[in-house]
């Protein structure tokens, strides 16, 4: 045992050789963690709880952490290519066991496992490939590079954007399958969310834990208007975000000389007793319930339905024998799609507008410095209300939009979790970044709906994306500000600030 | 420190008027006091400020000259006293107004002692939110601004303008569109003065305005300060620890010792006030003790 101990205590004279100490020390580490946290599997049987043991998992933890190791050693001293070759190999052979039933080369009976190890060797191999092109290790200046990037897709967002609304039109078309179009409905929600958010956290710097509030009296205003006065979707939508926006200035006088995190609990606060609220009124909100048979939009008062009610025509009757088109459930869905995204790009619109107006600089001013903003006589308090009263209308737009589309809420669809993922998605895009939002929204939304499969991972998944984005882009993915108003215009912005401000200090 | 200073541009300097033909009473201060709990930060003082002028407010640290500031433009509410603004026959009492009145209304705009700009937003949009008033109004209320109307885009356009001027005055027009964070410290410095007088002032506040920076960029400073009393016809009040800065420029010092005004007149009356003399540099040692010990003293140390 001693002679065992004095071999890993003395320094290995080879690089190799110390690569290799100091992957079997990381091993046995994950060996003696691993083996009761993943080792051990508790199973609930009738006659009591028992335990099972699953020896191929530990090793799995083991080899994967002292190979990654090792191969992240070895990048670091530049030599990428058996890295590359062995991740790449290895990768395969993980992917092809996850796919291929018949072509099980390794032992592991979950094809989690097997994922991890693939994801495992794709990062591997991406890093050797970086390693390989630049040269040396990519340990120099990673964040100045991806700042970078995050500056010129701000420059080329406008055609992003043009690319993206352009997809956005043509998705139903592309792809007319229920499960697209519904995740494009989705994603667009989100986005709008997200947009209507950065206004309250990226622009004015109000942390706000309880934008679902807002969410749910958006849909509540809209389902209670339908259920007691008949009323449309068209005409409650306004109505839905005004209530909202009226509720934004509620929540908004109390917290105006709350700052950080005080802010953040009354916020949190504030969204939860919205729902208790909901749940509580039940003879007027139906409670727990919830609201069922809410009426969906029609389009010009054509319904989207096989027969509609008395009095009311339906699109397929109206534009059917135009069209030559039979009813079909999904021409709904897709209807639903384009409200969507007609409803987000106003918003974004909208938004991206204020941003440029006075009270969107007065916003970020407020961000910046409150006591600077008052020295210089701009009103603090109506600023702070106004961005909690537009955030909250557009939340309140997106409720309603989500009533209509589900046809059935209850309190359940509003909690803090809701908050958490807008919130998630306008500080992983970047605070005040339009298209950021949209590609966090894309990532965060898109991705769980993808891998359902995954399902149980969800939330570890997300809790590690987390992590990793605070540690490589703490500001978020596109954190790049670009001024609302420029004096030089955009040639000489491009043609690199830094020289301009060499040549001033000159 | 003035060594490094050309002494051609000192000399043209002190030919300058020194007291410039005052203007109209700016800004009367009586009886101001400002209790912190048990602490008098300001006891009873009274003083003007005039049009065209720059009052220099000076005094040993802790004197209380940033606590008379934050009382003036609103950040504390005095405990008693009066701050009254002339505008012409009608007048305006600070400290019955809300915070941001005092810049809105009042037009008395003020920069710190520890700079705060908006260090994310460029140059040219701190000049520019300075004007956010103005914009909002000429935006109704963002309603024409979202429109795009004309109207709107004139104001922003003669807003830019604006901004330009100051821009060319505190040179640094090159670097309008960088992040106002990333300029040195001296041109930080500049900006907030240029920041500040985009709010069109009638009484510009500075306090240590020359804090912090080199000899060449503290003449710089004195050459705006002074342009910016004689081209914009406004008062300037002035809180200034550097000597050689406050007596070059001020038309009128008022000087604060443990709250309490013990000088105020030119700068060659005050440089002479024995009072002042003594709040600076101390007295003899057995003058400021009591007579108990000044008896006891010999015995006490004969050893």
């Amino acid at each position: 045992m001693t002679g065992f101990v004095d071999t890993i205590a003395r320094e290995p004279k080879s690089l190799v050789g110390r690569i290799a100490k100091d992957a079997i020390i990381t091993g046995i580490i994950v060996f003696i963690l691993g083996s009761q946290l993943v080792g051990i599997e508790t199973i609930d049987d009738p006659q009591g709880l028992r335990f099972e043991t699953r020896y191929l998992d530990v090793l799995a933890a083991v080899l994967i952490v002292a190979g990654g190791r090792a191969g992240l050693h070895l990048l670091r001293a530049a030599i990428a290519w058996p890295v590359l070759i062995g991740s790449v190999v290895f990768s395969a052979i993980a992917i092809g066991s996850t796919f291929n039933e018949g072509w099980q080369l390794l032992p592991f009976s979950n094809p989690i496992v097997d994922w991890i190890f693939a994801m495992a060797g794709v990062f591997l191999a991406i890093r050797s490939v970086v390693v390989l092109i630049r040269g040396r290790a990519p340990a120099g200046k990673p964040t100045s590079t991806m700042d970078m990037i995050s500056a010129q897709t701000q420059r080329f967002s406008p055609y992003a954007a043009l690319a993206m609304i352009g997809f956005a039109l043509l998705l139903p078309v592309l792809f007319p399958e229920r499960r697209v179009v519904d995740m494009g409905i989705l994603v667009l929600t989100y986005c709008m969310l997200g947009w209507g958010l950065n206004v309250v956290v990226g622009l004015a710097g109000l942390l706000d834990l309880g934008y679902v509030a807002f969410y749910a009296v958006g849909a509540y205003s809209y389902a209670l208007f339908a259920h007691y006065f008949d009323w449309s979707f068209w005409a409650c939508l306004p109505l839905a975000g005004a209530m909202a926006a009226f509720f934004g200035l509620i929540l908004g006088f109390p917290v105006l000389r709350l700052r950080g995190d005080y802010l953040a609990i009354v916020t949190l606060g504030f969204g939860e007793m919205i729902r208790v609220i909901l749940i509580n009124w039940w003879w007027f909100t139906g409670g727990p319930d919830g609201i069922r048979d809410i009426p969906r939009p029609t389009f010009f008062g054509l319904a989207f339905e096989k027969t509609a009610a008395e009095g009311v025509a339906t699109f397929h009757s109206v534009f059917g024998p135009i069209l030559d088109i039979e009813f079909e459930p999904l021409h709904r869905i897709i209807y639903l799609y384009y409200i969507i995204l007609l409803l987000s790009m106003i918003v974004c619109a909208f938004t991206l507008r204020l941003r440029r107006l006075p009270i969107g600089r007065a916003w970020e001013a407020l961000r910046e410095d409150e006591t600077a903003c008052r020295a210089l006589g701009i009103n603090p308090r109506n600023t702070k209300l106004t961005a909690f009263a537009i955030g909250a209308m557009i939340g309140g737009f997106g409720g309603a939009f989500f009533a209509t589309r589900q046809g059935f809420i209850s309190p359940e669809s509003f909690t803090f979790i809701e908050s958490a993922v807008i919130l998630a998605i306008v500080v992983l895009g970047g605070l005040g970044s339009q298209l950021g939002v949209v590609l966090a929204a894309a990532i965060l939304i898109g991705l769980p709906e993808i891998f359902r499969e995954l399902a149980d991972f969800r939330m570890l998944a997300f809790g590690a994306g987390m992590v990793l984005i605070m540690i490589w882009r703490p500001r978020g993915f596109l954190a790049h500000r670009d001024p609302t108003v420029l004096l030089h215009g955009k040639k000489a912005q491009r043609a690199g600030p830094r020289a301009m401000a060499s040549e001033g200090a000159g | 420190m003035s060594a490094a200073v050309p002494a051609a541009a000192q000399a043209a300097e002190r030919s300058e008027p020194a007291a410039q033909p005052a203007g109209r009473k700016l800004l009367t201060v009586e009886h101001l006091t400002m209790r912190f709990g048990g602490l008098l930060a300001i006891d009873d003082v009274s003083f003007e400020a005039y049009d065209r002028q720059i009052t220099g407010i000076i005094g040993p640290n802790g004197a209380g000259k940033t606590t008379v500031f934050n009382c003036l433009t609103g950040f504390y509410k005095p405990t008693a006293g009066r701050l009254t603004v002339h505008h012409g026959d009608s007048r305006q009492f600070l400290e019955r107004m809300e915070g941001f009145r005092i810049a809105k209304d009042a037009r008395i705009a003020r920069t710190f002692q520890n700079i705060r700009l908006f260090p994310a937003m460029s140059v040219l949009e701190n000049l520019i939110v300075a004007q956010h008033n103005h914009l909002m109004r000429a935006s109704g209320y963002s309603v024409f601004g979202i429109l795009g109307l004309r109207r709107y885009r004139t104001a922003e356009r003669a807003a830019i303008g604006k901004a330009r001027y100051w821009l060319d005055k505190i040179g640094l027009v090159a670097q309008a569109d960088v992040p106002a964070g990333s300029l040195p410290y001296g041109a930080q410095r500049r900006l907030e003065i240029a920041r500040a007088m985009c709010i069109d002032p009638r009484l510009l506040c500075l306090d240590e305005p020359a804090a912090g920076l080199n000899p060449t960029e503290s003449h710089e400073l004195n050459q705006l300060l002074i342009s910016i009393r004689d081209e914009q016809n406004i008062g300037v009040l002035l809180i200034e620890h550097d000597m050689s800065v406050v007596m070059r420029i001020s038309d009128h010092i008022v000087v604060l010792d443990y709250g309490r005004k013990i000088a105020d007149g030119s700068p060659e009356t005050v440089r002479t006030d024995p009072n002042v003399i003594r709040a600076y540099l101390g007295e003899e040692e057995d003058k400021q003790l009591p007579d108990v010990v000044k008896r006891d003293l010999p015995e006490v140390t004969r050893e």
